[in-house]
């Protein structure tokens, strides 16, 4: 399905203003606040703009090891469980920093995704829908983007930060939407490529070029405008915006405290810089930690990979709530499924989609919640289970978004969610 | 005499649960078995009546004996190291050390039964007085988990070995560093992956103490997977250097788990990984001189005091003894 929503249809119009819960805020934002009210306000207002961050754990994180450990049975491992800020929820004992954050948190226990393939999991995770050759849905970030971002942001919508891997942008991603919703990598936590101005292009000389190639676009589409040279237009009118404001993606700016209590590996820099580009106004960062897929020696990679994540992620949300930003930022802990409660003969965790978790915080989160539950043996889930569409209603919901509206493409409905599921009620604050 | 082109299995012991790691007592009169259901078996080789020890919290990867003082020492994934006396009807933990932050991975006795020496994830080494359990002393030089622990025959000195490879000799009256291994090939940084794979899983000296062996993987091609090649490095140990790589004869993807000396001068191995094998080899050659398949994936290995038997765990809940005549 092609975008071509330059069609300027009033479907196609639906955005923020009509999907948000109608606060003051989303209404100041919906007119562009900038300009209309006091700096400590448009400070107040940018602080209740609401944001999502996702870490994903790529190659499947084990739930036995993190949310839902089950210690002393044949399918536990080596690892405790341990205690944690509220009482009577107890995760691995290689989250002990983490476990200091339960009352922040809210654990989903009984996901049943179906699914053991890492892209099709991963599709699903962040598309709310297993894959359908018929219809190109947008990942969660991009359908944020859409839904949660100003008109006019000078930021993209959607950065996705990742260990390694090409620098990029991402127009499939954004699937029906159109590319103006894509993701944009930023590989290594880099910045992107060439964001400063060449030393040898003076000022007077970008400027002229850049109205040279404004005069020529505003000529091109006045008879060809498509969802693609919008883009292209748009595109370069983010990248000048984004110049001025190459600061964000510089962790060089920030204290040598933050730089050591988020870790100084590339994780804990990553997760910096993402809440650096969430304070300036991104409205969905994706943060990738690698590598847990664990077929050999499953628990020695835990202990490696939990090592990193526990304190920095801990780290994350404490500064997040310092800054007052995690009543207003929704934190999505996944992977595209969990690992098999069997231990395998090299000692490791084969893919598992039947029985698994994930852990949410911050906005729309009601601390404390846990839903969802599975068997002694974590190899099957016995109350509450969910799948990829439940989980998508609940972030909707979470972020104050009716989940149950459509998408209008070229004037036929798309359920923004999958209209057979509905939000896990009971972890929604 | 034994005779590694015979070997054969003579005993299956079959537990609930696969198996970590194994040793034969001191005695000689039985096989420990220590397995994923936090537990360690005594099986009587006379008889063949197993008697559970329970106690521990976690896994069980080092076990250790006093020479002469019917002891063991059992050390687990929860930090804690456990005596037990061997003999008991019931056994109950003599005494409970809580020994590291982290998993302790090995335990080992000195010669003369006065120290127990442990290695764990909080990077140290740490030395306990005996029997008191007391600790006497803590080496830190390793910046990663470490992975083994032995004695030099000598009992001057202690060699420690960790996940990356790093494999050092501390002499036990200064502690300080007196030599170092450079056994990294039996470690990878895997950039996929972002995160290392390997270590020292055996690691023993033979009777007079001039080689030390030391056990693992390498040639990692896939650390998802754990697909590379079993090794067991040979080092002379007045020198330091390595003298012999030994490897399978034919192919195989996984992990050298278990090394023992036997004391007519050759060396054994066992592996796993996809399948299991028992390697035979002289310390002059690089290859195996004999092979033998296993039924499963072995995960140790411990040589009886007679030289004629071998016991193996694994992890299809057995552990199985085999003679070498």
């Amino acid at each position: 399905m092609k975008c071509t929503y330059a069609c300027n249809s009033a479907e196609h119009e639906v955005s923020r203003r009509q999907f948000l819960a109608g606060s003051a805020s989303a209404a100041l934002g919906a007119m562009g606040f900038s300009g209309m009210v006091t700096p400590a306000a448009a400070k107040q207002l940018e602080k209740s703009q609401k944001r999502v961050l996702l870490i994903w754990l790529a190659g499947g994180v084990s739930q036995l090891e993190t949310w839902d450990p089950k210690p002393g049975t044949p399918t536990g491992g080596p690892f405790q469980a341990i205690p944690t800020s509220v009482p009577g929820v107890h995760i691995s004992e290689l989250l002990p920093h983490t476990a200091k954050q339960m009352h922040r948190m809210a654990l989903i226990r009984g996901i049943n995704t179906r699914e053991n393939n890492h892209a099709k999991g991963a599709i699903i995770m962040h598309t709310g829908r297993p894959e359908d050759p018929r219809t190109n849905y947008p990942h969660l970030g991009s359908a944020m983007a859409k839904l949660l971002g100003p008109e006019d942001s000078p930021l993209p919508g959607y950065i996705h930060v990742t260990p390694r891997g090409a620098a990029g942008f991402n127009k499939k991603d954004a699937g029906f939407l159109g590319p103006k919703y894509a993701s944009i990598t930023l590989a290594d936590g880099k910045p992107p490529e060439n964001l400063l101005r060449p030393k040898e292009l003076s000022v007077q000389s970008d400027l002229k070029r850049n109205q040279l190639r404004e005069k020529l676009n505003r000529r091109f589409g006045q008879r060809r405008r498509t969802a693609d040279t919008e883009i292209y237009t748009q595109s370069y009118e983010q990248a000048l915006q984004l110049m001025a404001r190459h600061r964000i993606f510089d962790n060089t700016h920030e204290s040598p405290k933050y730089l050591d209590l988020y870790g100084r590996h590339d994780f804990g820099q990553h997760c910096l810089l993402a809440r650096r580009m969430l304070e300036a106004g991104v409205t969905f960062v994706k943060v990738t930690h690698s590598n847990y897929d664990t077929h050999h020696e499953n628990f020695n990679f835990h202990i490696e990979q939990m090592g990193e994540f526990d304190k920095t992620f801990a780290t994350l949300l404490d500064d997040l709530a310092d800054r007052g930003m995690l009543d207003s930022t929704l934190v999505i802990v996944m992977s595209e499924f969990g690992r098999t409660p069997r231990i395998n003969q090299r000692f490791g965790r084969d893919h598992w989609g039947t029985a698994w978790s994930i852990a949410l915080a911050g906005c729309g989160i009601k601390g404390g919640a846990v839903a969802g539950k599975t068997n002694a043996h974590g190899t099957a889930v016995v109350d509450r289970q969910v799948n990829g569409g439940h989980l998508f209603h609940t972030y909707f919901r979470a972020l104050g978004l009716n989940s149950k509206r459509n998408y209008y493409i070229n004037q036929q409905p798309i359920p923004m969610a999958d209209p057979k599921a509905e939000a896990i009620e009971e972890i929604l604050a | 005499m034994a005779n590694p082109k015979s070997t054969r299995l003579v005993q299956t012991y079959k537990h609930t649960s696969p198996g970590i790691a194994c040793r034969f007592d001191p005695t000689g009169n039985y096989l420990f078995v220590s397995s994923q259901d936090n537990a360690i078996q005594r099986w009587n080789l006379g008889d063949g009546k197993m008697v559970l020890f329970q106690g521990h919290k976690s896994w069980v990867r080092g076990i250790a004996f006093h020479p002469a003082a019917k002891t063991m020492y059992s050390g687990d994934y929860a930090g804690k190291i456990l005596a037990w006396p061997i003999d008991a009807a019931k056994p109950q933990p003599a005494k409970i050390i809580d020994a590291h932050q982290g998993w302790v991975r090995a335990v080992a006795v000195s010669p003369d039964g006065s120290l127990l020496a442990s290695a764990g994830n909080d990077h140290l080494v740490k030395l306990w007085s005996l029997p008191e359990g007391k600790l006497s002393r803590e080496f830190a030089g390793h910046d990663c988990h470490v992975y083994n622990v032995c004695f030099h025959p000598d009992g001057k000195t202690l060699v420690s070995a960790d996940h990356k490879g790093a494999v050092h000799a501390w002499d036990l009256a200064s502690g300080k560093i007196v030599k170092s291994f450079d056994a990294s090939v039996l470690a990878k940084y895997d950039t996929t992956f972002r995160a290392t794979i390997g270590g020292i899983r055996s690691m023993t000296f033979n009777a007079d103490g001039s080689l030390l062996a030391c056990a693992g993987i390498t040639g990692v091609t896939n650390a998802f997977a754990g697909i590379g090649n079993p090794i067991v490095l040979l080092f002379d140990y007045q020198s330091g250097k390595k003298i012999q790589s030994l490897v399978p004869s034919a192919s195989f993807r996984g992990t050298a788990w278990g090394v023992e000396f036997h004391p007519e001068g050759f060396i054994i191995g066992v592996g796993g990984g996809q399948g299991g094998a028992l390697w035979y080899w002289k310390a002059n050659q690089n290859k195996a001189f004999h092979t033998v398949k296993l039924p499963n994936v072995a995960r140790d290995l411990s040589l009886h005091r007679d030289g004629k038997r071998l016991a193996i765990p694994f992890y299809d809940n057995c552990a199985r003894v085999y003679a070498m005549s």
